[in-house]
């Protein structure tokens, strides 16, 4: 009944239409701590049943933002919707769409798997006739079946883990996220995770902060990366992988953000699609050292200094070169 | 949505052993002062006797008897309400309830509801050794229901501070510590109300003093006066820390 529920979702004809198809949509979030911005101007669109990456290096908001996405913290600016439903307006409709595991699963420990379970359903007002067919998928999907009367506190790191995917999904929410669903997780339950996350891609819309390349590369379907409260990466793994495969892409960052999103014709470059308000994809006509004519270019219509990455292959190489590590402090002799 | 906060609110009462003990003790201590009072009575019956109008068994043994609960309280709501609010925030489980759809508020009546189904179940089972003289003594029924409510009245003021307390830390022990400290600084002051030789000249402050006195309030039902500004000003204190707890959720969210 509840999977019916959320197929009669995906089938509904507003899907084919604009901002209300997104699954989650946020727009100029922002957050300070005192003085400092944790979080500075995010937009982020998930369409349904993307999986986005939520990479960044430790302190660079990522947990932040997902707790202004999930409503446990209110965002100084911008706005969060789900399935087209304001977070702030309608806190409650918007909610029910949301399935969160913060990065500290929040289990019960004195109770057990079905117990826990049982109360996280009614806190989602599930129906109490469809409540232990919830249950049941819930401990299938997430391999818990056989530990369902054990006490959480019993359970090892993995299984924890598990539980607490289970508590987020248990109500077939639109959005799904996973503050590090496996820190700390064996190899083998690393790839138990994993394939579970593929199958929730399926059919619902996820959002996975992560420390693992890898689990970008084997999940995600879109890569976003925070540097210091800023995003700096937004595009689809696919993408990304087709430009890093053609050596005439390259990756340009402007010190201004540039008035345009598409490059002026006639020039011996055309930009491709911007990544971030800084970042733009740039196809050059030729594999060529290009970066004085660029450099030129940009200085003379007044759009400043920028900066050329070097030819950029893998994802690896894409996270050092945007979140370069804050420069040392001089010690003086 | 209340209920189902609530009901697992209660049932954590009793899935650790700190509910069993103080339900425990609270019954042996009762029981004891119970039997002192009655046994008291008992001796004093041939005096009584030669009374015209002698006092019978309510005031003489159950209203004693039952006044002591409320002091008991005072001991007892800090330890119970402690880690309602504190203890999902140590373990991170808060989360789990605010990012479901449902309200601060509700959660709020849902643990408060829980705290004071508890406290009733205590004055119940109190309540039931003065109610067992029935057979062989008349009781003033009006006079007892007034006492009780005023019991339970001041077992929700209390629930509603202690409450408070637990929002404001994430240390069940601190929790404890500040209630308790919170609801002796109540009991003085209205202690330093009755102290002063003409309350009336202070105007509003001094209904506003009579608010946060409970004790002071409970006094009046315990003579047996259904006064309803004594009622009023208990429930008014409850509704005030229960907002202030709500307040204090919601400035979570909002400074994080």
């Amino acid at each position: 009944m509840i999977a019916l529920n959320a197929f009669e979702k995906l089938a509904t004809p507003s899907e084919a239409s604009a901002v209300n198809c997104l699954a989650l949509h946020a727009q100029g979030l922002s957050r300070r701590y005192g003085k400092h911005w944790a979080v500075k101007n995010v937009d982020i669109c998930l369409p349904q049943r993307q999986v986005l990456g939520f990479l960044g290096p430790n302190g660079a908001g990522k947990t932040t933002t997902l707790q202004m996405l999930t409503g446990n913290l209110a965002p100084h600016s911008g706005s969060v919707s789900l399935c087209g439903v304001d977070l702030i307006r309608a806190p409650q409709k918007a909610k029910s769409h949301l399935g969160y595991l913060p990065e500290i699963a929040p289990l019960y420990k004195e109770l057990r798997v079905t117990e826990y379970l049982r109360w996280v359903a009614r806190l989602h007002r599930i129906p109490r006739a469809l409540e232990a067919h919830a249950i049941d998928q819930a401990l299938e999907r997430c391999k818990l079946t056989t530990v369902s009367t054990t006490l959480i506190a019993h359970l090892s790191k993995g299984f924890q883990q598990r539980v607490g995917i289970a508590q987020a999904i248990i109500h077939e929410p639109d959005v799904i996220i996973l503050d590090e669903p496996t820190v700390g997780l064996d190899p083998n339950q690393i790839r138990d995770i994993r394939t579970l996350i593929r199958e929730l891609g399926q059919t619902h819309s996820l959002i996975i902060s992560t420390h693992l390349l890898s689990e970008v590369e084997a999940v995600c379907d879109a890569v976003l990366i925070m540097h210091q409260g800023d995003m700096v990466f937004n595009d689809t793994l696919e993408r990304f992988n087709q430009n890093a495969l053609n050596p005439c892409y390259r990756l340009v960052r402007f010190e201004k953000i540039p008035p345009f999103t598409e490059l002026p014709q006639g020039l011996p470059f055309k930009t491709l699609y911007c990544v971030a308000p800084h970042l733009f994809y740039v196809s050059f006509l030729e594999a060529i050292e290009p970066q004085t004519h660029f450099t030129q270019w940009a200085l003379e219509s007044g759009l400043g200094p920028i900066h050329l990455y070097p030819e950029i292959k893998t994802l690896e190489a894409l996270f050092s070169a945007l979140t370069p590590p804050p420069p040392e402090p001089r010690v003086s002799p | 949505m209340i209920l189902t906060i609530a009901s697992k609110d209660f049932k954590a009462f009793f899935n650790s052993p700190l509910a069993w003990v103080l339900l425990c003790f609270i019954q042996l201590i009762e029981s004891f002062n119970f039997l002192k009072h009655l046994d008291e009575f008992l001796q004093l019956q041939p005096q009584f006797i030669q009374m015209t109008n002698p006092p019978g068994a309510t005031v003489w043994v159950a209203v004693p008897a039952l006044t002591t609960t409320a002091a008991l309280f005072l001991f007892v709501v800090p330890l119970l309400a402690m880690r309602l609010i504190a203890e999902e925030r140590a373990h991170h489980t808060l989360c789990l309830l605010t990012s479901a759809p449902i309200r601060l508020t509700d959660i709020v009546l849902g643990k408060f509801l829980a705290l004071i189904g508890f406290l009733l179940i205590a004055l119940a089972l109190v309540a039931l050794m003065p109610l067992s003289l029935f057979a062989n003594t008349p009781l003033d029924y009006p006079f007892l229901a007034c006492l009780l409510l005023g019991l339970a009245l001041l077992a929700a003021a209390f629930s509603a501070l202690c409450l408070y307390a637990s929002s404001l830390t994430k240390t069940p022990i601190i929790a404890a510590i500040s209630s308790l400290g919170g609801l002796f600084l109540l009991l003085l002051f209205g202690d330093h109300l009755s102290e002063r030789p003409n309350p009336d000249s202070l105007g509003w402050l001094s209904n506003l003093i009579q608010v946060f006195s409970p004790v002071k309030n409970f006094e009046v039902l315990h003579q047996g006066l259904l006064d309803s500004y004594a009622v009023v000003c208990l429930l008014l204190l409850t509704i005030f820390f229960l907002i202030l707890t709500i307040r204090t959720l919601e400035s979570q969210r909002l400074k994080g």
